[in-house]
């Protein structure tokens, strides 16, 4: 499987993930949360920025369901699902992500036709990491 | 004068050329791109030594210093190249455009070579292909350009009602016009709706006939200022108005991180090209528009103004992309069916269109739409005789 491979921007998303916590890049001076994280925040020109914890609950925007040629630990699980997750909080920024089962679970733990455009789903981590999703209401 | 009545039917498409496409072809794509080019400059009467402006697509591998050497240009005051893959196609041309207008250069060539067929499919090198933002979406399997593609498709079904049908609509018009022309890699493979509907996914709601084709070839274009064209052997298809498009906060082909993904870099380039042209969506005979996925197409039918925000499905309905329909679309055959060159065969059609001399001939074309890929920074030419 594929790792992320981290930029200096990207760095803190992955350590907060790596403890179990989501976050997004927020400026520090006029609290506007942006994704994918950058030096300079585009609405102030800030520099300053934290990071803000978010409750991990998110609504599906859209998702697909990718088929063979694909990568082998990939084809291995195809067709799996890749949602995209509107995130409560912060509703223009939408994380790309799997919907399991349960943290860790294979790509393909839920059957496709439980995939709904607006079903809320919270976020797990792996034990690697890495962020997913699961149904609110199984 | 206002700066963009400089561009405006100051220059002209005066040769065109391209060399076979295949799913493999054994020169390497060097040899194709000289060979190309020198198609381009023989079809317009213009020597090799009197070009002096180059431009390509940053994705492009033979450099202008390849091609000059190789091919004995002139000295070069003007070299251009665009970034974002398919995004530049139109680009290359409005970037001579620009350079012939305002005086850089005399004589432009724009071209594209590349092996796409035969070579590697970019999206299987994980090193290159893992740079930011791709650690927000490869992880999780989100790994080639239909999937992302399919993640916008899916949702304008979502908001909107598009249907497979309406992408079928698509995948079928450039195979019925692919099916007119030799040159076209499915020539001599009609499409029906049983085959469409049965065929496999390639990343659901996107099956196998939804994706471009794989090819090897290479094409090229020659652009003077239009004085000059008077003089050239071929009808002049003018550049009537250029533009690229950058939206803000736009992030390439994974637009999910702003207020509305499905505004897309058409919308941008759209509102600079009609404001600078004589021309309405209304007077467009012919259209090329970017198929690298046929859900592309109702997207860029919306951004480009022909129809509205949603329409763009339903637009394809009653044939309106036929010959004989409210727009003909992409009628080599495009990247579905004719070949994926990066969508520099959009434009050469485009120009055959307006000389009369396309296999699919529109009766009377006289301006036509060229659009480079949506969903990333992009590029479009509207195109008249």
């Amino acid at each position: 499987m594929l790792t992320p491979v981290v930029d200096a921007d990207g760095t803190p998303f992955w350590e907060y993930a790596a403890r179990g916590e989501l976050r997004v890049q927020t400026c520090a001076d006029c609290g506007e949360p942006r994704f994918p994280p950058r030096p300079c925040c585009p609405h102030c020109r800030s520099f300053d920025h934290e990071w803000r914890p978010l409750s991990g609950r998110g609504r599906i925007w859209s998702y697909v369901l990718p088929h063979p040629p694909l990568l082998p630990d990939y084809a291995e699980q195809a067709p799996y699902n890749v949602i995209l997750v509107e995130l409560a909080d912060a509703p223009r920024i939408r994380l790309v992500g799997n919907l399991v089962s349960e943290a860790g679970a294979r790509l393909d733990s839920v059957p496709a036709d439980r995939i709904r455009i607006g079903a809320r789903v919270q976020a797990v981590f792996t034990p690697e990491g890495l962020p997913q999703w699961v149904l609110e209401r199984p | 004068m206002a700066p963009m009545a400089v561009l405006k039917d100051a220059t002209a498409i005066v040769g065109i050329g391209q060399t076979p496409f295949a799913k493999q072809l054994p020169e390497t794509e060097r040899a194709l791109a000289c060979r190309a080019i020198l198609a381009a400059l023989d079809d317009a009467g213009i020597a090799p030594d009197e070009v002096d402006a180059l431009a390509s697509y940053t994705m492009e591998e033979t450099d202008e210093v390849e091609v000059a050497k190789a091919l004995g240009l002139g000295g070069l005051t003007f070299f251009s190249k665009v970034g974002y893959g398919g995004g530049g196609s139109c680009a290359t041309v409005a970037h001579l455009a620009a350079a012939i207008a305002s005086g850089q250069a005399t004589v432009g060539v724009a071209w594209r070579s590349r092996k796409r067929g035969s070579g590697p499919r970019p999206w299987k090198n994980t090193t290159v292909q893992l740079p930011t933002p791709a650690q927000w979406t490869r992880p999780f399997g989100l790994l080639r350009p239909a999937d992302e593609i399919a993640m916008l498709t899916r949702r304008h079904m979502h908001e909107y009602g598009t249907t497979r049908d309406h992408l079928f609509n698509v995948a079928l018009a450039c195979r019925n016009r692919a099916n007119q022309n030799p040159a076209a890699i499915m020539y001599d493979r009609p499409l029906t709706r049983e085959m469409y509907m049965t065929s496999r996914w390639i990343s659901e709601p996107l099956c196998l006939f939804d994706n471009c084709l794989e090819t090897d070839g290479a094409l090229a274009c020659v652009l003077v200022s239009a004085e000059r064209a008077r003089d050239c052997r071929r009808t002049p298809v003018y550049v009537h108005s250029a533009a690229q498009g950058l939206p803000a906060q736009h992030h390439g082909m994974v637009n999910y991180w702003n207020d509305d993904p499905l505004t897309g870099p058409a919308w941008t380039a759209a509102r600079h090209l009609w404001k600078h042209a004589d021309l309405t969506p209304d007077d467009i005979d012919v259209a090329q528009i970017y198929d690298a996925f046929t859900a592309l197409i109702p997207l860029s039918l919306e951004g480009y103004g022909f129809c509205a925000r949603g329409e763009g499905g339903a637009f394809t309905e009653g044939g309106a992309l036929e010959i004989g329909g409210r727009l003909p679309l992409n009628t080599s055959g495009g990247g579905l069916s004719e070949a994926y060159v990066h969508g520099f065969n959009l434009i050469t059609e485009g120009v055959r269109q307006l000389r009369g001399t396309s296999t699919a001939q529109v009766p009377g074309a006289a301006a036509c739409l060229v659009t480079a890929g949506e969903g990333v920074p992009t590029s479009a030419l509207l195109l008249r005789n």
